[in-house]
């Protein structure tokens, strides 16, 4: 498929992850809106790697060109996986302190 | 149209009709279940695009691991329609207003860019998406960030304990 | 000779710095001598050139170039020539005079008051010899501007009082507005010439249209309209009484208000080739001559009567300068100087006298106990009403004979003027010394004859007062006229006036009989009852001036005085004030809006940095030209 439709839908996921982030008010949607952010450049490198892979492959048939890209996204899911856990267990302590998943209480930093 | 292009139009109408149903829904456990939704269609992607390996793994890990865990606290907290905090009108109109505004602005950006006309992402072209030929690369050339990352994990997993740990 | 040049006024100059620095530590002696040393030693260099000249004619000394502009080149140099070289005498002549009487008549003065006094007095010795000696325009007009600063420093002399101190701002406003004039003609001038010497400017000056020749002379009359008190720029002078009487003897009747007629008479070559100035020249001097003689004949207060007097001589200086008749109205400055610093001082002596009383109505019969200061101001008196054979007979004749062959009207107007001169001069004299005395018994115990130091130069203007006139002997009478062929290698486009010699003798008798019966008149009149009422009808108006100072103050003091009034109580408060303030306090309310945005809410700080995202973009993408963006989007 042209490169163009994979950025488009990558962007279009990418701003409802915005949107998500900046409408919504509950603090665990807004986390999973940042994931799905993620994923859409998760898809947009995928994409970008099968590019590269299929320019080389014209001239080189045994090439490794584009995995460099998918090892990236490889990592940025174990970053992401650790990310998790750390922020549901911080969501988790403000739900036990506050009992609310409101961003909006989160808006002092000190007390 | 061919077969592919069927399925991925019809992924990537999932995948963002699915992302906005995550934004639409009042009850946080249904969002959570749309999200997946979107991570089935982004593997569907992965496994147009021949890499079997990430498709995989995303499923596992995000779909499986990942959303459990959000649904876990979901269920955890209680957290139904009633519970769901409201933003006021406007603010929400100007999320959606400025993220709208956005995503036409690097749409555009797309379509002038003139550096990737004619490219294609290959669908049927190379294996490099494989298991095999992936571990190869990621034991022999990123070996070091490999290890780095399980030290991540590791301290990752003490943070969590010591936030979630009752004072 | 040229190495003395420099001398001339450099003494002044020195004198001026000592008595100014050193006026809080020199004794009052030490400062009398040094002030009056430094200008007789400017008088005795000026003899030298005055001789020098006499015998080898002129000369320019340059001495730096002051002016380096392009290819513009203003040299810093003087002129001794005959005409500068006259002036020079009676500047520093007189001014001796002067100040050695003012080591007399300010003798009360504290010794740092005194010392400034002095210094004020050489500075604008040095200023009127710049004036005078400048080879250019332009070293005259620093000379211009220095006597300007003088007379007001002199003015104001007593700076306590507030009336004096606005008598000089007046008097320094209106020299201001003809000092533009003057300035404007300089700029004028070398515009289309590129110079501003005397002997380029003259060489040249048929290259100019006859357009710019007559701006250039009206814009230098305005000058002189201020500098030497012409309607309608004279209100000053009178008003300039309120400094110390010597000074009004030097700057204000005997060097600085001639200033106007010498740069006339320096430009005579420019004036002689514009008809239309040369009309309004004559015009406006005949026409101040007899105003201020009309309000001359009704003023009371001694210096007021010679102050107007002053502007109505200055008056007939120019109206000979107007007819041509150039070197009769420098021959007048001379006589002029001589007589006015005479009655001046002579003033002084009495107002002295007097205890600073200086209404004549409170005077009278003060013939017995001021012997000399009598009969030198009789002598002044005699003088400027033009009696032969003193000295004001023969240079008011020359101008009169000059304007009679111009135009008859000017001649009759001339002597009606000269009459009203007679007339009010010996109204002012009878009224002070002739009669009994009207003051209060502690004056009239107090009255005394001045020291010497005041009547000797009181006697020596009276000499000169006398035979001043003798220079200029006109030749039907016997005469050489020894003063018209000196000053003619200056005045070159001087007009003869050759009239018939029966003519001349019946003018002279007309002139001369005229001012007779006037005298006579106001002697009878006033010797045995003065007027001491305030005068009623038209001599009210007479004593009131005219009302000019009322009508220029209603129509230029006050409207002005009304618009700052309404720039400070409305454009200032409503509008500079508002915006100000208004700076403030929209920087105030915008910050406490601003602060909103600090709202700690995440969700406003990601807004904001998405929209900060948009803008990057768009600026980013377009090389900051935002209409492009749009351009290619749709």
């Amino acid at each position: 498929m042209p490169i163009q439709y994979y950025i488009i839908l990558s962007l279009a996921l990418f701003c409802i992850g915005i949107v998500g982030v900046l409408v919504r008010r509950n603090v665990i949607i807004v986390f999973m809106c940042i994931e799905l952010m993620l994923n859409a450049v998760n898809l947009l490198l995928v994409a970008f790697s099968k590019m590269h892979h299929g320019i080389a492959y014209l001239t080189d048939k045994t090439t490794t060109t584009g995995s460099d890209a998918q090892l990236f996204v490889f990592f940025i899911m174990v970053v992401a996986a650790a990310e998790v856990s750390v922020g549901l267990a911080i969501i988790v302590m403000m739900y036990r302190n506050t009992h609310s998943v409101d961003v909006n209480f989160l808006n002092r930093l000190k007390n | 149209m061919s077969a592919i292009q069927i399925i991925f139009w019809f992924l990537s109408a999932l995948a963002i009709v699915s992302a906005l149903m995550v934004l639409i829904s009042k009850n946080p456990v249904h969002s959570v279940l749309w999200l997946i939704m979107v991570f089935f269609a982004i593997s569907g992607h992965y496994i147009l695009l021949n890499a079997q390996f990430l498709a995989i793994v995303n499923l596992i890990v995000y779909a499986g691991a990942i959303m459990v865990l959000f649904l876990f606290v979901i269920m955890l907290m209680n957290l139904n329609n009633e519970s769901e905090p409201q933003k006021n009108v406007w603010m929400r109109l100007a999320g959606a207003v400025s993220g709208g505004c956005l995503l036409m602005i690097l749409v555009s950006l797309v379509r002038q860019a003139i550096e990737i006309n004619n490219k294609v992402a290959e669908m049927k072209v190379g294996d490099i998406g494989l298991i095999g030929n992936l571990g190869k690369a990621l034991f022999k050339d990123y070996l070091v960030p490999f290890e780095i990352s399980s030290v991540l994990f590791l301290s990752a997993m003490v943070g969590a304990i010591v936030i979630g740990k009752k004072n | 000779m040229n190495k003395l040049v420099y001398l001339v006024p450099l003494f002044p100059l020195i004198g001026f710095l000592i008595n100014g620095l050193g006026r809080k530590s020199l004794s009052k002696s030490l400062i009398s001598i040094i002030g009056c040393a430094s200008v007789l030693a400017s008088f005795v260099v000026s003899v030298i050139l005055f001789f020098d000249v006499k015998a080898n004619g002129a000369t320019v000394v340059d001495y730096f170039n002051f002016i380096n502009l392009d290819s513009l080149k203003i040299a810093f140099a003087f002129q001794i020539d005959a005409l500068s070289s006259l002036f020079l005498l009676i500047i520093t002549g007189v001014g001796f005079l002067i100040h050695l009487y003012s080591t007399a008549y300010m003798h009360d003065e504290e010794p740092q008051h005194f010392g400034r006094y002095f210094a004020y007095l050489n500075l604008f010795i040095f200023s009127m010899l710049l004036l005078v000696m400048g080879a250019n325009y332009v070293i005259m007009f620093i000379g211009w501007e220095g006597v300007g600063l003088c007379s007001y420093l002199l003015i104001g002399f007593w700076f306590k009082n507030d009336n004096y101190n606005y008598a000089a701002k007046k008097a320094f406003v209106m020299n201001r507005i003809g000092d533009l004039g003057f300035l404007l003609a300089v700029f004028w001038l070398i515009e289309k010439l590129g110079t501003a010497n005397y002997a380029d400017v003259f060489a040249h000056a048929s290259s100019l249209s006859s357009f710019d020749v007559t701006a250039i002379t009206i814009l230098l009359f305005v000058g002189a309209m201020g500098k030497s008190a012409q309607i309608p720029l004279y209100t000053w002078l009178p008003d300039a009484m309120a400094g110390p009487t010597p000074v009004s003897a030097l700057i204000h009747a005997a060097t600085m208000v001639t200033a106007g007629i010498y740069m006339i008479a320096r430009s005579n070559v420019l004036y002689s080739m514009s008809e239309v100035t040369m009309n309004l020249v004559s015009i406006i001097g005949l026409a101040t001559a007899l105003f201020a003689a009309t309000i001359a004949l009704k003023q009371n207060d001694i210096k007021k009567v010679l102050a107007y007097s002053t502007v109505s001589q200055l008056g007939y200086m120019f109206l000979g300068l107007g007819v041509g008749a150039y070197t009769g109205a420098v021959f007048h400055v001379m006589t002029h100087a001589f007589f006015k610093a005479l009655l001046f001082l002579g003033a002084g002596s009495v107002i002295q006298a007097m205890h600073h009383e200086q209404d004549i109505r409170k005077m009278g019969g003060l013939k017995k106990q001021l012997p000399i200061t009598h009969i030198t101001f009789l002598i002044g008196c005699i003088a400027i009403s033009g009696i032969p054979p003193f000295s004001g007979f023969f240079s008011k004749d020359e101008i009169l004979a000059a304007a009679f062959a111009k135009n008859p009207i000017y001649w009759g107007l001339g002597v009606a003027g000269a009459a009203m001169t007679a007339f009010y001069m010996f109204r002012l004299y009878a009224t002070t010394f002739l009669g009994t005395f009207r003051g209060t018994e502690d004056q009239q115990h107090h009255l005394h004859e001045s020291p010497s130091a005041m009547t000797i130069p009181l006697i020596v203007l009276a000499l000169l007062s006398v035979i001043g006139g003798f220079v200029g002997v006109p030749e039907i009478l016997g005469g050489h006229h020894s003063l018209h062929n000196f000053l003619s290698s200056v005045l070159t486009t001087e007009v003869a006036h050759e009239s018939a010699k029966n003519t001349e003798y019946l003018l002279m008798g007309i002139s001369v009989a005229v001012a007779a019966i006037a005298i006579i008149f106001a002697i009878n009149k006033f010797s045995k009852k003065p007027e001491l009422e305030d005068a009623t009808g038209f001599g009210k108006l007479l004593e009131n001036k005219w009302y000019v100072d009322e009508l220029y103050d209603s129509i230029i003091v006050k409207p002005n005085t009304a618009k700052g009034k309404f720039l400070k109580n409305i454009f200032e408060k409503n509008i500079i004030d508002a915006a100000v303030n208004g700076v403030g306090r929209m920087i105030n309310y915008s910050s406490r809006q601003l602060r909103l945005i600090q709202s700690g809410l995440v969700s406003g700080y990601i807004l904001f940095m998405v929209l900060a995202i948009i803008v990057m973009v768009l600026i980013w993408v377009n090389d900051g030209y935002i209409y492009k963006f749009f351009y290619n989007l749709f």
